[in-house]
């Protein structure tokens, strides 16, 4: 950064600070306009004399190849590559174009368009009415249809009302809407004034997470700058419409995303779910008839507005319309946000934008939506990914993350992982969950140690299904999905840990010999030689012999092995 | 009451505390952000502390001792210098998460909830603060060190001591 600024002096070439390009792989990385190149960059080396050297080429001549410096083969411009060719950007098209902070360029990408249309030309009733024929539906995972929820809170006469964006981006694996906050905040903001237009609230509330402080400050100068503007606050535009909104850092609870308790967040109490009906459209927050949408949600109308609702459904299947972004983590070589159309296979999701597995690993499963989600597999690559086809197979869509998974993870170990997660982060109020989910938790634990039992397989998939139809709120209901899931597609990796003792994957380190298997040893000594705790001994053309009194089962020796001669 | 909290705080952290607390007691639900912002003067919430905010706020120390306990971003011991945040969110899970906070415990000498002798370090589990691209992720005070080796994760003390540590304040660039 400091290089850049040294040089745009110099060049007169205008940089623009911006989050995240999307292709988290090849950060730290810039993209040069109006080519369109993205070049990677290594901030160790000397970047100032590379950039003299290079950016003027780079920049005058959109014909050149760009220019690595970590001595890569040629960069195709942006548009060519497997990444970003099946992507349709609608909620990202300002990533990487625009500085977050600055309101001016917002407005140059006609930001606030869809604000001003909507205060000038249209009835709230026409603004529901356009959402609703978008087909829009919840982005945080239910898929609850966008229109409808507006048109229910409208019906209910009680004031004020509030808007209320979800921001509480729990899942672990999944980021689109930290990136979102952080890098287009004016696309939420005026996403949440229409919403709360249509609906007549004054009120509107961002609930941040507390481990998100870049988008807390990203949102905060944001809103600071509408209201300068006259974007927020009274009298909107001239139009006598008034807005405020305010951001409300959580205080790190994975249930907080659910709707009710992260009203009760707001008010300043434990955040736990409470029963349904009243439905929040009616008494949310303060009692009062609550919109709460998601950050993807918002991030979406201002485009529904100003393009249209036919433009919208142009993107995805007729259920499950517009585009829905990804944020792709694991064993993919492409990691990072992606935004596709619907309805996109899974397959194509990761092998021809994730580019495939990283090394020479092979597929094994692909986890979507968190600890709600469940684990699909090689099978399940080819449907299509809408709301409701993953639910048909027991995942769901989440909030949209993917965590890829090769032959190195393994399965049992997985749902043990999130049911960790639903264990710590159970508010405790219902005893399905609180205790149902520890019950869970003891068996999983008990087959990785290896004292697992064959009636734990029955025992775990009962307990799962109650859990699944007795708690008291999604997190509960979703949470058994990651063990039903795996008991259902690997199967067979339950039973090598129960029956035969051993982990395929060779994780599980109670389950793991530390033995060296003499049909597939080459004898080379690689494994002696990675040993840090020298508890391998070995000659030249003999076999290794390991040592289990001094062994730390680190496995090292495992990863080393190119001939998988060690179980 | 203050006498037990002048023991652990300074006057300054004191003042700072009322302060937040007057300028919120009036606003409808403010409690959650008192605490968050008084926990960034303070450090940690104990339990002679909760109930001197409880009495301020005109609240009954149990509901403030409820919020306290419920969300994970308050603590009510206290933390080290520097707080290294091992994340164990899915994709670093896979990656070797597991393995980095228990050798970097073993670095450190310390177990959970501890802080090393020095007062320097303490290290925790955090849920995925959404930089699964260089997972796995390990933020050590305000710096975050992605790809970390599960291996060797003392490496990466060795980094933040020449690179953030000797000059914390005086120079960001």
């Amino acid at each position: 950064m400091k290089a850049l600024y040294q040089l745009s002096l110099a060049d007169k070439v205008e940089l623009v600070e911006t989050d995240c390009l999307i292709s988290c792989q090849e950060g730290p990385s810039i993209m040069l306009l109006p080519s369109g190149r993205v070049a990677q960059v290594n901030p160790g080396h000397n970047f100032t004399a590379w950039l003299i050297a290079n950016i003027a080429a780079l920049y005058h001549s959109p014909h050149r190849p760009s220019i690595s410096l970590r001595g890569d083969a040629e960069i195709p411009p942006i548009e060519q590559m497997g990444f970003f060719s099946k992507q349709e950007l609608v909620v990202m098209r300002n990533r990487g174009h625009i500085d977050a902070e600055n309101i001016e360029e917002y407005i140059a990408h006609d930001g606030y368009m869809a604000l001003y249309k909507v205060l000038t030309a249209l009835e709230p009733e026409d603004v529901i009415k356009e959402i609703k024929s978008s087909g829009l539906r919840g982005r945080g995972g239910a898929g609850f249809p966008t229109g409808l929820k507006w048109e229910e809170t409208r019906g209910y006469k009680t004031n004020p009302k509030y808007v209320i964006c979800n921001g509480d981006e729990g899942d672990p694996g999944a980021f689109m809407d930290r990136s979102l906050m952080e890098s287009d905040p004016h696309a939420i903001i005026e996403g949440m004034a229409i919403c709360g237009y249509a609906i007549g609230a004054p009120q509107g509330y961002i609930y941040v997470r507390a481990e998100y402080p870049l988008a807390v400050k990203m949102l905060q100068t944001a809103i600071d700058n509408a209201v300068k503007k006259n974007l927020l606050g009274r009298n909107i535009m001239k139009s006598g419409f008034n807005f405020n909104i305010g951001i409300y850092p959580g205080a790190g609870a994975f249930v907080c995303g659910e709707s009710t308790a992260l009203m009760f967040s707001i008010e300043g109490k434990r955040g736990m779910p409470r029963i349904k009906p009243p439905r929040s459209a009616e008494a949310g927050l303060w009692e009062k008839p609550t919109c709460l949408n998601n950050v993807e949600t918002f991030a979406n109308i201002p485009q529904i507005i100003r393009r249209g609702a036919d433009w919208f459904k142009s993107f995805g299947t007729p259920e499950s319309t517009g585009t829905k972004v990804f944020s792709m983590s694991g064993a993919v070589r492409n990691v990072g946000l992606v935004e596709v159309p619907m309805g996109i296979t899974v397959r194509s999701l990761i092998f021809d934008i994730g580019g495939g597995i990283k090394g020479n690993a092979k597929f094994k499963a692909v986890q979507l939506g968190g600890p709600s989600g469940g684990c699909l597999t090689e099978e399940h690559l080819d449907i299509p990914i809408t709301f409701d086809s993953l639910q048909n197979v027991g995942s769901m869509m989440g909030s949209g993350g993917v965590v890829v998974m090769d032959d190195t993870n393994c399965m049992v170990d997985v749902a043990r992982f999130f049911t960790q997660f639903s264990v710590d982060e159970s508010c405790g109020k219902c005893v399905p969950c609180r205790t149902g989910l520890s019950v869970i938790l003891s068996i999983l634990e008990k087959i990785i140690m290896g004292n697992g039992v064959p009636e734990d397989l029955h025992e775990l998939e009962t307990l799962a299904l109650h859990i699944q139809k007795t708690s008291h709120c999604g997190l509960g209901q979703a949470a058994p999905n990651p063990v039903l899931s795996t008991l259902r597609y690997f199967r067979h990796e339950y039973e090598a840990h129960i029956y035969d003792k051993r982990c395929p994957a060779l994780v599980c380190t109670d389950l793991i010999h530390f033995e060296i298997n003499a049909d597939n040893c080459k004898k080379c000594g690689l494994c002696a030689k990675v040993c840090p705790a020298g508890a391998i001994s070995w000659q030249k053309k003999e076999m290794p012999v390991i040592d289990k009194i001094i062994c730390t089962k680190c496995k090292s020796c495992i990863r080393a092995c190119k001939f998988e001669a060690i179980y | 009451m203050n006498k037990d909290l002048k023991k652990i705080f300074t006057e300054e952290q004191l003042q700072k505390t009322d302060a937040i607390i007057e300028q919120h007691k009036e606003i409808k639900g403010s409690l959650l952000i008192v605490l968050e912002k008084i926990q960034d003067v303070c450090g940690y919430l104990p339990l002679s502390l909760q109930r001197y905010i409880a009495g301020k706020m005109m609240l009954p120390p149990s509901q403030v001792y409820g919020v306290v306990t419920f969300y994970s971003y308050f603590s009510t011991t206290p933390k080290g210098k520097n707080v290294v945040k091992v994340c164990t969110g899915t994709a670093c899970y896979m990656k070797g998460s597991g393995q980095i906070l228990k050798k970097t415990r073993e670095y450190l000498g310390i177990k959970e909830g501890e802080v090393t002798p020095d007062g320097e370090y303490s290290v925790e589990e955090v849920l995925c603060p959404g930089v699964c691209g260089l997972a796995p992720l390990v933020i050590i005070g305000e710096e975050a060190f992605g790809l970390v080796d599960p291996d060797k994760p003392e490496d990466i003390f060795k980094q933040y001591k020449e690179n953030f540590h000797d000059r914390s304040g005086s120079d960001k660039n």
